[in-house]
């Protein structure tokens, strides 16, 4: 139950783009198509939940033992960057169909907020390590679910005569904030 | 004349929100009010600077194949830095910024100044370079945060323009800060193809 409860919070009421503002440079630059969404939510949610275990292994075995947290943001970055690395060369090497589908958007993980920020939050939260990995897979579909909906958003408005300075990412920015408008309806409902 | 032009070139031509478009979410997430923008925009700048002026001088003793790594950590440990100076000195700023300020090491402002520009230039001029694209940012968040703040609660920088009950709480939570951000994109857009 309370699994289900982190999962509807994460996904609907907290969700990672539209009201937590992570992840807003992928958000805006993979989203142009619907497909390239979907590739993307896949990279994402398989780096975040590696990211998300790694990450509160090392908290718990190593900063807290040693009451070394203050090296929390130099270990933490330095352990994803290095895991994206990791896993685009032992994809290559052991499935490269795999490797051709989420080959490309591999680089832009690294710089994307929601993976730190992830890892961050589960330790401020204080969560097991059943639940900080059902919150990184959750908010990784919560991810995929916004960028999928402004994906397909944005492949209808391509038809669409809009002034000239709105054109590309202002008209962008306030769809966004409509999508964000109609997330909003969600809160309320559980909170963690 | 150049060291002029490196500093107003980030505060204006290479803005790095209206301009290069980096670091969309601090930009988003800490502009509910004047205050929050502005104090977000002064740590990122501090990170910019140090780390652009420690950065242009140990440029050439890292190896090419090491160097966004390398990089990563010189930034993470000015974060670091901000991060406790925060916790003591403006406790409610701090609790107001939270996660964001940690996150300033994925900001892709830092990390991209650091590779296009200090890691090829001298310290000074890096320093510049650091603290015109500081003042840019700053200036964004600041105004992004002003408006919100005044749609939202009436209020810039806390001092009372309008009666509460007339702001529209949406301004301030995260729909806002999409919109305003697009129309103020959008009239910047706007302006620079007229011109």
């Amino acid at each position: 139950m309370e699994y289900i409860l982190i999962f509807i919070a994460a996904v609907f009421v907290n969700n990672v783009v539209l009201s937590q503002f992570l992840g807003i440079c992928p958000f805006l630059g993979v989203s142009k198509k619907v497909s390239t969404a979907i590739g993307m939510t896949g990279a994402l949610t398989f780096v975040m939940i590696l990211a998300t275990l790694v990450t509160f292994i090392i908290q718990k075995s190593v900063l807290d033992p040693f009451g070394i947290g203050f090296m929390q943001t130099i270990t933490f970055i330095l352990v994803i960057a290095a895991l994206v690395q990791m896993v685009e060369i032992i994809l290559k090497k052991v499935s490269p169909s795999l490797y051709q589908a989420l080959g490309v958007f591999l680089p832009l993980i690294t710089t994307n907020c929601a993976v730190l920020g992830v890892a961050i939050q589960v330790i401020q939260k204080e969560f097991t390590l059943l639940e900080s990995l059902v919150y990184a897979g959750s908010i990784a579909i919560g991810f995929g679910l916004a960028l999928t909906i402004f994906a397909g958003i944005r492949e209808q408005m391509e038809l669409i005569d809009i002034p000239k300075g709105m054109k590309g990412l202002p008209i962008a920015l306030i769809t966004a904030g409509i999508l964000a408008m109609a997330f909003m309806g969600f809160s309320g409902i559980v909170s963690i | 004349m150049s060291h002029i032009k490196t500093l107003t070139n980030g505060i204006f031509r290479e803005n790095p929100t209206f301009g290069l478009v980096l670091g969309m979410c601090p930009t988003l997430a800490t502009t509910t009010s004047a205050a929050n923008g502005m104090g977000m925009g002064a740590a990122t700048t501090f990170v910019l600077v140090m780390s652009n002026l420690v950065i242009s001088l140990v440029a050439n003793l890292i190896p090419d194949k090491i160097r966004i790594p390398a990089f990563i950590v010189i930034i993470a440990a000015f974060v670091t830095i901000v991060d406790f100076a925060m916790q003591a000195y403006t406790q409610s700023l701090y609790e107001a910024l939270g996660l964001f300020i940690p996150l300033i090491v994925v900001n892709c402002i830092v990390l991209g100044r650091a590779e296009a520009f200090a890691s090829k230039n001298g310290p000074i001029l890096s320093m510049l370079d650091g603290l015109g694209m500081g003042i840019g940012f700053t200036l964004s968040l600041t105004i992004l945060g002003c408006i919100r703040e005044f749609l939202g609660s009436g209020k810039i920088f806390d001092m009372t323009i309008m009666p509460e009950q007339y702001g529209m709480l949406a301004f301030v939570l995260a729909p806002g800060g999409f919109l305003v951000l697009g129309l103020l994109m959008a009239i910047v857009n706007r302006l620079r193809k007229s011109n």
